[in-house]
């Protein structure tokens, strides 16, 4: 197990990054193939591993005249291809207090009026690397489903792909996110148990038995934890313990 | 890339084996967990923070004669970015009450925290707003919140025994009984947690747990938050402003030992900025991309221990960063995709993991230290040599992610794990009808700076939270555990700061006379070497490449 080498192991190919040759190896995601042209990333590298949205990247290959998209991270390369990352793209924000808010579609439409320029063209859906129905999501906002853009578009990442695509100037990933807070918000039922176990911890209820536990010797604990009554695996969630004096 | 012929061969022994293991399954027959007094011998053996000559004795600062492992030493025992004599601390170019120094989610936490009590908040962070291994953390959260199965006691233990019984029992306590309001909290500000119709959280297993209490986002449980947690911060736009691409280098004192700020290197301009604030909390997260003992790792880009090395300076000592947590499950084939995490909520949904003969070796819900080490001993030839050999000449296990659906029903992987659906979708593998191979992967730093329950180091002003911090999980964490450290954590050093800064009064004279003396005292002990730390980034270019970058000064890691 070593850390990632960029040893040739394999053909060099041409890659064209803005606009200029570099020979990598064919087996190499567009990241890793930078890298061993001799970059050191700043801007356009995040996770490394296709969930944070740093590193969107457009290329198009010599076989079509497709623009295409994805991450840098997790695309591999291809001979002749020729690409750029998009590490940012300016989208407009709008403030809201969570705690005022209803969940309702037209507070998404306050929030974001141009929604309704939406002209259908779906550029948004072919420009996201992460296969989200953008255009969908944006039709559900415009229709005030909120539960349903905000399903839609669980996976975004908000890399700004979407919004770099879009002939009506629409910043999709903040309407996203919107709906996907105000949905989890106000969309679903509050956990109730969750309410009162905060109840019970701020009423003392746990201080004496986690005290007393703290005094405990490093043998006591042992013998506490080995005897632990485990959940089963396959229990459902109204599982019962045997020894309920601590729950 | 698909499997290849040789490796879609072995898989058929998983495929003979399955059915079997299923019905198992079913039955809550389990492969035997392994003794507390059986879990020793393995780890010995077979972890790799008990190799020898991994480690050594740290020769300067605060926690001098602490044995740690020799990459942490390495930029521990280097020499500042800046030379203190040349730095203008008369002229602050920025100044606020409270400076969050990382932008992932103790940081942001702890940024909004601070904002509602009050504080003005300057975030000033290396890369983006929200790149941190947050963001990259797939499993879940755990809290104990189920009323009649589980509590903050049986939580506790779990800790406890996972880290072997040496955590911080004062931050432990902290830690469990904060965690149903840290729940509720990431609840209100509208976080898509995985939900019963009636509200209720649903909740699993994970490796080492009583009871599940592992509450979850689908497959991105980290993004999720991290997400909503960023938003929520961009809310509070009059109250928290964020400087991104903007490391901290080091911690200015004021004369009479009080934190007074940060310097910051700016990594588009090279320009150092000093930033005067009342209080300082450092969430710069941890350590992967140090490659300890080489390995792979699951880690953020930026995670380079930038706050260890700045703390550590200033004067804080640190603590339980001799042992380093290996992730049982990276992804070891296809090559793209190697050190990837794959989420322990899979072995938590029942996958099992297997060796060349399709056989189970371990049981899939030990803590990580545990089930790494079975792991290893499966794989290395001084261990057992069970391994599935992948193209490129690793060793691996098989993951079997299939049995999934058959135990829970036609669609469960792609509903439940839609992230690594679509990460292996693009090298043409099912994970549904697939196994994944997998194998340890540098994944968290336990330990780190020490701190109290408020989160107060042992400087005044100066805090920390998150995996920067250490003490809460002992020698070795529990997953669900650091997302709730950092959430816990963060928003009490934010509170805390902000608590602070109100009856601190006036700072003194800045300076970075502890910087100036360290360097001395680097070079009083003998440490011949040409380091410079933070590192700040990670080096991947290639070596023929860097041979000809004749600059001398150009930014990153200077090896």
């Amino acid at each position: 197990m070593t850390k990632p080498s960029n040893k040739p192991v394999d053909e060099l190919v041409p890659i064209f990054f803005m606009g200029k040759r570099y020979d990598v190896p064919a087996s190499l995601t567009i990241q890793k193939a930078l890298e061993y042209a001799g970059y050191q990333h700043i801007r356009g590298c995040g996770c490394r591993g296709g969930v944070c949205g740093a590193c969107g990247t457009v290329y198009r290959e010599p076989s079509s005249y497709k623009l295409q998209v994805g991450l840098a991270c997790q695309t591999v390369v291809e001979a002749g291809m020729h690409l750029m990352i998009l590490p940012y793209y300016p989208g407009n924000r709008s403030i809201f207090d969570i705690e005022k808010m209803k969940g309702t579609g037209s507070e998404i439409a306050a929030l974001y009026p141009e929604i309704f320029k939406c002209i259908g063209c779906n550029a948004c859906s072919q420009g996201c690397p992460m296969d989200i129905d953008v255009m969908h999501y944006m039709a559900q906002a415009i229709r005030g489903d909120v539960s349903g853009a905000a399903e839609t578009s669980f996976d975004c990442i908000m890399c700004g792909l979407c919004a770099s695509r879009c002939p009506a100037e629409e910043v999709q990933f903040n309407v996203a996110i919107l709906a996907r807070r105000l949905n989890a918000r106000y969309g679903k039922p509050r956990a109730k148990h969750l309410a009162v176990r905060v109840k019970q911890v701020e009423d003392g209820v746990f201080e004496e038995p986690l005290h007393d536990l703290m005094k405990l010797s490093t043998d006591e604990l042992k013998q506490l934890y080995r005897d632990r009554e485990a959940e089963p695996q396959m229990a459902e969630d109204d599982w019962t313990p045997q020894d309920a004096r601590y729950v | 890339m698909p499997y290849p012929e040789q490796l879609k061969k072995l898989m058929e022994k998983v495929v003979s084996t399955r059915s079997a293991r299923v019905e198992r399954k079913k039955k809550n027959e389990e492969f035997p967990a392994l003794k507390l007094e059986e879990r020793d011998p393995v780890l010995r053996n077979f972890h790799p923070d008990f190799i020898k000559g991994t480690r050594r004795e740290i020769k300067v600062g605060p926690s001098k004669g602490y044995s740690i492992s020799n990459e942490m030493v390495d930029i521990l025992e280097a020499k500042s970015r800046v030379n203190p004599e040349l730095v203008d601390l008369t002229k602050p170019d920025y100044e606020t009450d409270v400076l969050v120094i990382g932008a992932g989610g103790a940081g942001t936490a702890a940024a909004i925290l601070a904002a509602e009590n009050g504080a003005k908040v300057l975030i000033a962070t290396k890369l983006r707003h929200g790149d941190a291994n947050t963001m990259m953390a797939e499993g879940g959260i755990q809290a104990a919140d189920k009323v009649g199965k589980d509590s903050p006691y049986y939580h506790y233990l779990d800790i406890l025994g996972g880290g072997h019984f040496v955590n911080d029992p004062e931050l432990v306590y902290t830690m469990v009984s904060n965690a149903p309001d840290a729940l509720r909290w990431l609840e209100g500000l509208g976080t898509n947690f995985s939900k019963f119709e009636d509200g209720r959280m649903k909740t699993m297993h994970g490796g080492g747990t009583c009871r599940k209490r592992m509450h979850y986002a689908a497959d991105i449980t980290g993004a999720e938050i991290m997400k909503t947690i960023r938003d929520e911060a961009r809310n509070h736009i009059d109250m928290i402003d964020v400087i991104e691409f903007c490391p901290a280098v080091e911690i200015v004192l004021d004369e009479s030992g009080r934190c007074a700020g940060a310097i910051l290197y700016n990594l588009e301009t090279s320009e150092y900025h000093y930033v005067k604030a009342k209080a300082v909390i450092i969430a710069t997260g941890g350590s992967g991309r140090l490659h300890i003992q080489g390995f792979m790792t699951t880690n953020h880009y930026g995670a380079t221990a930038d706050g260890i090395v700045m703390a550590y300076r200033a004067g804080v000592p640190i603590s339980f960063l001799h042992t380093v947590q290996y992730h049982p499950t990276g992804v070891v084939f296809p090559e793209q995709a190697e050190g990837i995490l794959i989420t322990e909520k899979f072995r938590g949904a029942g996958a099992n993991v297997l060796n060349v003969h399709g056989e189970q070796f371990v049981y899939e819900r030990e803590p990580r230290d545990v089930e790494a080490a079975c792991i290893i001993r499966e794989c290395s030839p001084e261990g057992r040599g069970n391994g599935v050999p992948t193209p490129t000449g690793k060793f691996g296990v098989w993951l079997d992610s299939p049995m999934i659906d058959l135990l829970k029903g036609e669609g469960t992987v792609k509903k439940e794990f839609p992230g690594k659906s679509i990460l292996f979708r693009r090298f043409g593998i099912d994970i549904s009808k697939e196994p994944m191979l997998i194998h340890p992967t540098l994944h968290y730093q336990n330990g780190g700076l020490d701190i109290n329950s408020k989160c107060e180091t042992n400087i005044p002003g100066l805090y920390a939270a998150g995996e920067v911090a250490g003490g809460i999980h002992g020698e070795n964490r529990l997953m669900g555990n650091s997302l709730l450290d950092v959430i816990v954590f963060g928003r009490i050093a934010g509170k805390c700061a902000t608590e602070y800064i109100n009856k601190a009064g006036e700072l003194g004279k800045p300076g970075l006379e502890h910087v100036k003396r360290y360097n001395e005292e680097v070079e009083a002990a003998g440490i011949e070497q040409d380091r410079i730390a933070p590192m700040l980034l990670p080096d991947y270019s290639n070596p023929e490449v860097r041979e000809k970058q004749l600059t001398k000064d150009y930014f990153g890691t200077l090896s």
